[in-house]
């Protein structure tokens, strides 16, 4: 099969640090709770940083994510550091993020991160309620959250993102806006706001369906999305993500938009998953199944899937339909010999219609109320 | 059975070492268990090929644990004389829908093995069942089954094999097929009491075509029954229906698989390979015989199928009409109570109208053509035959609801009626009564056949029992109670359409034919099941049942407003996109109408009174 002619820019390069102190009860990231592997881990990355060379063209971007990456010391990850540009190129202006939790870090750890070329930083912040935090498995409270930000001001850090996450158990819209309004006042770059998903076999999730305890209703739920959206929108932040909101385009996370436009992505460690020109694979989700196979010379890659283009297409809309900017028509058209506008016409109309969608110059863009029901609209039009 | 051929005269022989017989009964009392246990005891099927109701090999009678299709199986087996037999047994299905099975499977019989389980005793199919190895007088051995159960009663039953079946006790056996007690009693007596089947070898081939299958490499095969006459590889046959002739490819009989022999002869039971790939000249119940010496006369055949439940069926992409057409007429050849024509409709095009013998026999249909035949298909919602009297004289019967004649010019409607009888242990009597009230039931009848077990019979509109009928039986019994019927009359019923429209559009598949004081309470239920069966969409779903354009019941189906997951990163897109290849998976087995999709499952859900 041909592949689309598609490439929208530079490759992005993620590294996943699979180790926590411990495991928060909603998570479903791969990670382990003990730091005994950590050290030959870290001895293992440049080792499959070497399987690559010269497959990719030069990075502009580098996510150390997890996990928690702010448990490797600063010396450590200097050498990490070493090694990625030894192995790889990068363009000029790269972007760097690095995921830290609130207790790990100090000045003089953020000091570090800034010296070793770090420009983005995300803070696993979550809320700041002591209640939530300990009932999400969190080991910080929220004082630590303040200063871990405040911190990051100090040390210069001008692109500064936290994640926080609602829809909690019982969680009243009023306490939400109090976390967010908090988050407001910090004044920083980059908010994601996630909705609290627990997925199959997830700790939490049993204990909350022992417990009887439910996840707030649909209707609640969508309340919580259209009034984050529409506060932080208000606030000056951009929208453009379902979970994601920037102040200002050049504040979104240029690593992550990759991931929803098929630019190609190397992603390394236990459970990383790539990307380039119609193929995905992913690595091993066990720290001791990557290690094994480094170890002997091998790809530690699980498996891999080759996208037909329906199966391109398919993922062109419903990731296009997750972000503000929604599907650029003629690239869609042209990646994919198949005009919406032409064979979608019918449902196009009752769509845009039903104010879930605009089409704006050459873009099918989602709505605010659109974007809540992104997934239903593109199995709508998918079908 | 002896039959004469013409004036040739021959020497009739017996084929002493030779024995055909079904295994009968009452739905669930253990025919297939005891298959299994006679299959193992004469060393036809190794332990480690072995699976429990070996006989039962279409997936859904595994799935649903019940006999759809008689299925033959030839015995070796070396009886205490020291002689060498084979025994000829075909497993017949318990469940009044497939009753035909029975029917042409005691065809080829000259005995039965009547079982009876001794806990639950004489049931309404075994009564049924009964009835019709009588009717082809064959030698009937009552064995009681499963006499491990610690709710067995023996002195019960035996009594009830005297009073209620009118058979001496004297000649029951006993047997647990589960535990494999009483085996060998079984086929003693099989090879004892059962005679020998008759004919004469050596007059023109006459043999009856008692079922069929479509095979992708052979063409259709056909099982049968050889009366008179032998046939091999290299004869040329022909059909006495319809004068077709063909040539023989291959003759053998039916082990576990099929097993090629040299020739079929007058007595035995097996299948003919003959290149057929003209579908339609085989039909079921018509009589072979050979294109040099054809015999004269024609065998008997079966009874015709009187279907008593209707329904239409729809590609859901009609793209694939064609191939429905096709599949319909492979799968007709494998049940021969099956019987369709073509149709169409305003909501979902071109497609067959079909009869089935019951509710049970529509879902199998339904499912088979869907394993066998690879098709996604909607079936509308099921309708007996209805009559009407119009006025100008003229009286026409209606069993699709889209041909309901114009109110104003009907002067007569009625519908058929049944005479139930229901057998249940006597605590269970006055919940039945009460649901059979709730169905319209009439002049009732009770008896006690024994002390502790009552028989009830009512009248019964048809068109009721398809109304979530068994189930409600079923559950009020708790499961103890066994249930049949006979079509009795047409009585006048004041009858009306009611329709049912989604988004203000009329699906006539939906539709049915009710009673006028039925008509509220139907169009709400149906309006609830579809909401139940509707998934939310993102639109709005306005559901409604109208009479005469009259709306009588409306419900709506709220669309979803916020379904996107919160992450999608480098290692949710694969996730994702499977999830959603998965619902378009599902979605082909939903009819879109509008913008709404109906799933499959919501035409056949509005006759269920809730979602139990
Ligand atoms: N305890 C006990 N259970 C039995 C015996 N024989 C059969 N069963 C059970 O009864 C159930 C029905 O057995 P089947 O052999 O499928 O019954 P069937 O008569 O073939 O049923 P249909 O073909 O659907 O009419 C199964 O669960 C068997 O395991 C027996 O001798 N003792
Ligand atoms: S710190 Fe992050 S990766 Fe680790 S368990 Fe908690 S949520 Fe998961
Ligand atoms: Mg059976």
């Amino acid at each position: 099969m041909e592949l689309p002619d598609w490439n929208p820019g530079p490759p992005g390069l993620y590294i996943h640090v699979p180790f926590c102190r411990s495991k928060c009860g909603y998570c479903s990231f791969y990670s382990v709770d003990t730091l005994h592997d950590l050290p030959s881990f870290l001895e293992d990355l440049p080792k499959e940083m070497s399987l690559y060379e010269a497959q990719f063209e030069p990075f502009d971007t580098l996510y150390i994510g997890g996990g928690t990456p702010s448990l490797i010391k600063t010396d450590d990850l200097k050498i990490l550091f070493e090694a990625i540009d030894q192995a790889f190129p990068f363009c000029g202006n790269r972007e760097v993020t690095i995921e830290v939790n609130p207790s790990d870090v100090d000045l003089a750890y953020l000091d570090a991160l800034r010296s070793l070329g770090v420009n983005r930083l995300n803070i696993g912040v979550q809320s700041f309620n002591d209640r939530i935090l300990s009932f999400l498995g969190r080991r910080h409270n929220a004082v630590d959250a303040y200063a871990a930000v405040t911190a990051a001001l100090a040390a210069g850090f001008d692109n500064i993102g936290i994640d926080l996450i609602y829809g909690i158990p019982g969680q009243e819209l009023s306490q939400w806006i109090d976390t967010l309004n908090r988050a407001l006042s910090l004044n920083i770059a980059h908010l994601s706001c996630y909705q609290l998903t627990l997925e199959k076999g997830i700790p939490l999730r049993e204990h909350l369906e022992k417990s009887g305890a439910l996840l707030p209703s649909e209707r609640l739920q969508r309340e919580f999305f259209l009034e984050t959206s529409d506060r932080l929108e208000s606030a000056g932040y951009i929208h453009y993500e379902v979970s994601n909101f920037a102040k200002g385009e050049h504040r979104a996370s240029r690593h992550n938009i990759k991931y929803w436009n098929h630019t190609p992505y190397l992603g390394l460690g236990p459970s990383a998953h790539s990307y380039t020109a119609g193929k995905r694979w992913w690595n091993s989700r066990s720290v001791r199944g990557y290690m094994d196979r480094i170890g002997v010379g091998v790809i530690p890659v699980e498996s891999s899937e080759t996208l037909t283009l329906e199966q391109l297409r398919l993922e062109a809309l419903f990731l296009g339909l997750r972000t503000r900017w929604g599907i650029h028509l003629p690239d869609f058209s042209s990646r994919f010999k198949c005009d919406l506008l032409e064979e979608k016409r019918e449902a196009l109309d009752k769509l845009t219609g039903d104010g879930f969608l605009t089409i704006d110059r050459e873009f099918l863009r989602p709505t605010r109320a659109g974007m809540a029901v992104a997934d239903g609209i593109a199995s709508f039009l998918f079908i | 059975m002896v039959r004469r051929a013409g004036k040739e005269k021959m020497r009739q022989i017996l084929m002493d070492n030779i024995r055909n017989f079904s295994i009968i009964a009452h739905i669930d009392h253990g025919k297939s268990t005891l298959a299994d246990r006679l299959i193992q005891y004469t060393g036809v099927c190794t332990d480690r090929n072995f699976q429990e109701q070996i006989l039962d090999n279409m997936d859904i009678e595994r799935e649903r644990g019940i006999t759809i299709k008689s299925q033959a199986v030839a015995l070796p087996y070396r009886a205490k004389n020291g002689q060498d037999y084979t025994l000829n047994l075909i497993d017949t299905p318990g469940h009044v829908d497939f009753s035909y099975e029975v029917s042409r499977s005691l065809a080829s019989c000259e005995g039965v093995l009547l079982l009876i389980d001794a806990a639950q005793g004489v049931q309404a199919q075994t009564l049924a069942n009964l009835y019709m190895a009588m009717e082809h007088n064959l030698e009937i051995i009552p064995v009681i089954n499963k006499i491990d159960l610690p709710s067995a009663d023996l002195p019960r039953v035996l009594k009830q094999i005297e009073t209620e079946l009118g058979l001496d006790p004297e000649g029951h056996l006993a047997c647990s097929a589960k535990e494999g007690t009483g085996i060998e009693e079984v086929l003693e007596a099989i090879v004892q009491r059962i005679p020998p089947p008759g004919g004469y070898r050596d007059a023109s081939l006459s043999a009856l075509i008692f079922d069929a299958h479509y095979d992708a490499f052979r063409g259709t095969i056909i099982h049968c029954r050889i009366f008179d006459g032998s046939v091999k590889a290299g004869d040329v046959i022909r059909f006495l229906s319809n004068s077709a002739a063909y040539k023989v490819e291959e003759v053998g009989h039916f082990l576990l698989s099929r097993q090629k022999r040299d020739r079929l002869t007058a007595g035995e039971v097996g299948y003919i390979i003959a290149g057929l790939k003209t579908i339609s000249d085989v039909r079921t119940g018509d009589t072979i015989t050979l294109d040099a010496r054809p015999c004269t006369t024609t065998l008997p055949g079966f009874k015709e199928v009187k279907p008593v439940v209707f329904a239409s069926v729809y590609p859901i992409a009609s793209d694939d009409y064609e191939d429905l057409a096709v599949s319909l007429e492979k799968y007709k050849l494998n049940d021969a109570s099956f019987i369709y024509e073509k149709d169409s409709s305003a909501a979902l095009g071109q497609g067959f109208r079909c009869g089935f013998l019951g509710l049970l026999h529509l879902e199998v249909v339904q499912e088979r053509l869907e394993r066998e035949y690879d098709l996604s298909i909607i079936l509308s919602v099921p309708s007996v035959r209805y009559r009407f009297t119009l006025k100008d004289g003229t009286v026409i019967e209606v069993d699709n609801p889209t041909h309901y004649p114009d109110p104003a010019s009907i002067v007569l409607s009625e519908e058929p009626y049944i005479r139930s009888s229901m057998m249940m242990p006597e605590r269970y009597l006055g919940s039945v009564m009460k649901l059979c009230m709730e169905k319209r039931g009439i002049n009732s009848s009770l008896h006690y056949p024994s002390p502790s077990r009552a028989e009830l019979t009512y009248e019964m509109p048809l068109s009721e029992i398809l109304f979530d009928f068994y189930d409600r039986f079923k559950s009020v019994t708790q499961g103890y109670g066994s249930f049949d019927y006979d079509l009795t009359d047409y009585r006048p019923g004041n009858l009306v359409l009611l329709d049912i429209l989604v988004n203000g559009e009329k699906v006539d598949a939906l539709s049915q034919i009710v009673h006028r004081d039925r008509a509220r309470a139907r169009g709400l239920q149906a309006c609830e099941r579809l909401k139940e069966e509707i998934p939310r969409q993102l639109f709005k779903i306005a559901i409604q049942g109208a009479v005469g354009g009259e709306i009588i019941s409306r419900t709506t189906i709220s669309p979803f407003r916020k379904d996107v997951t919160a992450k999608c990163y480098g290692g949710d897109i694969t996730r994702k996109r499977k999830l959603l290849e998965k619902q378009k998976k599902g979605k082909k087995r939903m009819k879109m109408i509008g913008a709404v999709s109906i799933p499959q499952s919501a035409f056949l859900a509005v006759l269920k009174s809730d979602s139990s």
